[in-house]
């Protein structure tokens, strides 16, 4: 029998430190949903989705009460929409109200797709979908949408980046009676991942099977509380506790995700080794950082706490699991994590720090809400700033803000659940960037040798 | 044989074995093992059962045993062997 102090171990990791499963996401290919009519499109995708997904939820929670480890969300993510909808040129809306019925009848949290790939220009459908989003969004609750707009093999595509400050500020106005809910499901991404399983980011990649079941694993609060009891340990005793802690928490998500997908008769894709916070308090990745020993996130040194514990989280994850993927990193979106919250409102936390941050971890600068005034070229040339962290250092970047509409800095936005609340952050408004978001064009790809 | 452990975490009183082993045979489920042990001031009991032969659903089961423990003030958590295996054995 498996000894009394492991078990014991297991069951005080979810009942105190909140372990969970962040979710079980199935990725669907719409590819064969394309059609020359819309409307036959989407009754393609409405049949095809809740007959894969049917029972999604249900295994979930199946899974969920025998093993007894919470799994919070259930998701889909689809083929970007902006594929499936150039065969017919129909309305990219329609598609997304199709998405929400999908949704509704398979009762999964979220579905991911409402998205364009446009790193290296546009084809057919990706403006229109673009354009789209802001309506798409409003009109729908549980869908969310991402735009790729830069890459390290394609440079940066700089008139998408353009396109995606005034989109993000429209989308903010069309839901301003709803906290400016919009802009939360709304990613711009640069080197997105084919495969990631976490909102508001996932979409199905083109080069994936036609469905499989990728699992996006939690545990901030375990790993705070391993480093609870190592408080006087080295940093290379901080990583080998982090490393541990990682491997336990993966070997879960491993397990669940295989589980899931013998149940579900649906190849097993990916585990996400994540660090994924939320706002209930001792759920937090700031927590971590300041266990570390910083008396305040955001405070100099964050950006070396936070690569060691990235890295730790891989190392000790990447063993854990048969097949790892997606955004793989600490997550640190601001009003999803209570300690990222309570560094903001005490001033420790700047956007330039968490753009420094960025560069270390996944994903990027996330949850964030900045003042409603703030002009579109500059959100535009904050997306070109971090898309180019992403590009020249081969990752993934990505840029989630809020910008609240009729709000100034240090007040808040409610959002609720799982995505939190935000302090609104101060933007450097001093002096503009417009001349050079204005040129547009593209930022050619990086070189790949002489890296300094 | 489907094995699932029983974890019993609380405050000790008399009669909990008794009363958690009760219910285990009144769902027709074997006990294979049982351990104790008191770990930073809380009782802590684990019993590995064979739930092959349950006569009534996974969830009602749980649930009955969630209930005894609210009953008793102890928590109680029934999951799949297989979790604890993955995490602690390579």
């Amino acid at each position: 029998m498996i000894n009394l102090k492991d078990i014991m171990e297991t069951v005080n990791m979810i009942r105190q430190d909140n372990l969970d499963i962040r979710t079980i996401t199935m990725g669907i290919s719409l590819l064969d949903c394309a059609d020359s009519d819309a409307k036959a499109s989407c009754d393609k995708i409405y049949e095809k989705m809740t007959r894969l997904a049917g029972n999604l939820v249900k295994t979930g929670q199946d899974i969920e009460s025998e093993y007894g480890i919470p799994i919070i969300n259930k998701r889909i993510s689809v083929t970007p929409i902006a594929m499936v909808a150039a065969a017919s040129g129909g309305d990219p809306v329609m598609f997304a109200k199709t998405l929400q019925r999908v949704a509704d009848s398979t009762g999964v949290n979220f579905i991911g797709g409402y998205s364009a790939l446009v790193h290296k220009g546009f084809s057919a459908g990706d403006l229109r979908l673009i354009n789209s989003i802001p309506e798409a969004l409003d009109v729908t609750t549980n869908i969310c949408s991402s735009v790729n707009i830069g890459s390290t093999k394609a440079g940066i595509n700089m008139d998408a980046v353009k396109i995606m400050g005034k989109v993000i500020k429209e989308a903010a106005v069309r839901t301003a009676d709803r906290d400016c809910i919009g802009c939360a499901k709304l990613v711009v991404f640069c080197n997105a991942p084919e495969d990631n399983p976490f909102m508001a980011g996932a979409f199905h990649g083109v080069g994936e099977p036609d469905c499989v079941i990728n699992v996006g694993v939690s545990g901030p609060g375990v790993v705070h509380s391993a480093l609870k009891r190592c408080p006087d340990g080295d940093l290379g005793q901080v990583a080998e506790t982090i490393k541990k802690t990682a491997f336990k928490i993966t070997r879960m998500g491993q397990l669940v995700g295989s589980e899931a997908s013998k149940r579900l008769g649906v190849p097993f894709g990916i585990v996400d080794l994540s660090l994924a916070p939320t706002p209930a308090v001792g759920d937090s990745v700031a927590r971590i950082l300041e266990e570390m020993g910083l008396e305040h996130c955001g405070t100099h040194g964050t950006t070396a706490a936070l690569a060691l514990l990235n890295d730790a989280v891989k190392k000790g994850g990447v063993m854990a699991s048969s097949s790892v993927g997606g955004l793989s990193g600490a997550f640190i979106p601001v009003s999803e994590d209570e300690g990222m919250i309570e560094a903001v409102r005490t001033g420790n936390l700047h956007l330039e720090k968490l753009e420094a941050m960025t560069a270390v971890c996944s994903v990027g600068l996330d949850m964030i809400a900045i003042p409603g005034d703030t002009p579109e070229e500059v959100i535009s040339a904050i997306i070109a700033d971090e898309a180019a962290i992403g590009m020249v250092n081969s990752k993934t970047t990505a840029v989630r803000v809020i910008p609240a509409v009729n709000k100034k800095a240090g007040e808040e936005l409610n959002f609720g659940g799982l995505l939190g609340s935000a302090p609104i952050m101060s933007v450097n408004l001093e002096s503009s960037p417009k001349r050079f978001i204005d040129r547009a064009g593209k930022i050619p790809a990086p070189m790949q040798s002489l890296k300094n | 044989m489907k094995k699932t452990v029983i974890s019993v975490i609380g405050k000790d009183s008399v009669g909990i074995i008794s009363k958690i082993s009760a219910t285990a045979a009144e769902y027709n489920v074997n006990i294979i093992d049982i351990t104790q042990s008191v770990l930073q001031d809380m009782f802590c009991m684990v019993m590995l059962t064979d739930i092959g032969g349950l006569s009534c659903s996974f969830s009602e089961f749980s649930n009955k045993l969630q209930a005894l423990g609210k009953e008793l003030n102890l928590e109680i958590h029934v999951m799949h062997e297989d979790i604890f295996n993955s995490m602690h054995r390579i």
